[in-house]
């Protein structure tokens, strides 16, 4: 269906937990895609990221990213507002990733136009269960805003 | 408190498609793959607009849970509705996926700016389209966490 497997794509991560970024890379890792992955575990180095500013200057434009809600320094619900007040940040699918089960938090990420919400289950394959079933509709399912660099089957 | 899954025992799926032969499809694939599924149609971006709204005779129509929209529409483009609904505050919580035969990069850009919650675009292969809509379903209906329909939804 498509060649993306021939090209590296960028998912950025925005997740304060560290056990929670190795087990999303390990079931990205295992999805036959070529990914790179960037870890932001604070809102703040998200957005110096996102923004290439101080050690992101070179940092890529991610394909795809995944925001936890409640981070340190600065909210994950303030980083999608900023993301997607941004004219040029706001086409990249930003799916949130969650604890949080609040009908507040689902409602508020929708209007804040997050592209998709999720809550993180709490059984380790069940995890990884559903990263794979982000990796798989995200990276191998849907267009994506930037394709130039893909080659059409 | 009860999960979204234990109130609302049906989920409610708006389909803008105005070719009949794609609404059979899907309405059979989500027919055989998702009982909860209930599958309504507006075959024109006037009429998806009435439905969304709850006017004249589609009063007492459900608000989606998600919409499925072309773009290539008659009557309103399917880029018309989904702005449309996407500056309303009250419909543009609803995910909406832009499924179209349209491959242009300019409508894929077009679309996240103006906020679709994802693009996907429509297999020529009739095994591929079924596992698309498939994979929509697995997705967007058993993964995702959708937001509650407003109060005073009693359809």
């Amino acid at each position: 269906m498509s060649t993306r497997k021939a090209t590296s794509m960028d998912v950025l991560l925005v997740e304060d937990s560290a056990g929670d970024v190795r087990l999303t890379q390990e079931a990205f890792r295992n999805s036959n895609l070529n990914i790179r992955f960037h870890v932001a575990v604070d809102g703040t180095e998200a957005m110096a990221f996102l923004s290439r500013t101080g050690a992101y200057a070179d940092a890529p434009r991610p394909d795809l990213i995944l925001l936890d809600l409640n981070l340190p320094k600065m909210d994950g619900r303030e980083v999608l507002a900023r993301i997607k007040a941004n004219d040029s940040l706001k086409l990249i699918p930003t799916v949130i990733l969650t604890t949080s089960d609040a009908e507040d938090d689902i409602i508020f990420s929708y209007q804040l136009q997050a592209n998709c919400y999720l809550t993180k289950p709490v059984h380790l394959d069940a995890f990884d269960g559903l990263v794979k079933s982000i990796s798989e509709f995200w990276l191998n399912t849907v267009k994506l805003p930037q394709q130039s660099h893909f080659r059409k089957s | 408190m009860g999960t979204t899954e234990e109130k609302n025992l049906t989920v409610e799926v708006l389909l803008v498609e105005d070719n009949p032969g794609d609404v059979r499809l899907m309405q059979e694939v989500f027919g055989k793959t998702n009982a909860r599924v209930r599958i309504h149609v507006a075959s024109d971006g006037v009429e998806a607009m009435a439905f969304l709204r709850q006017w004249g005779d589609y009063a007492a129509c459900p608000r989606p849970d998600l919409i499925l929209l072309d773009l290539n529409l008659p009557k309103m483009d399917g880029r018309e509705v989904l702005a449309l609904i996407k500056e309303d505050a009250g419909l543009k919580s609803i995910p909406t996926v832009v499924l179209t035969i349209s491959d242009a990069k300019a409508d894929i850009k077009k679309s996240y700016q103006l906020a679709a919650n994802c693009y996907l675009t429509k297999p020529v292969q009739l095994d591929e389209f079924e596992r698309l809509v498939t994979s929509i379903n697995d997705f967007w209906l058993t993964k995702v966490k959708l937001p509650q329909r407003a109060q005073g939804d009693h359809a």
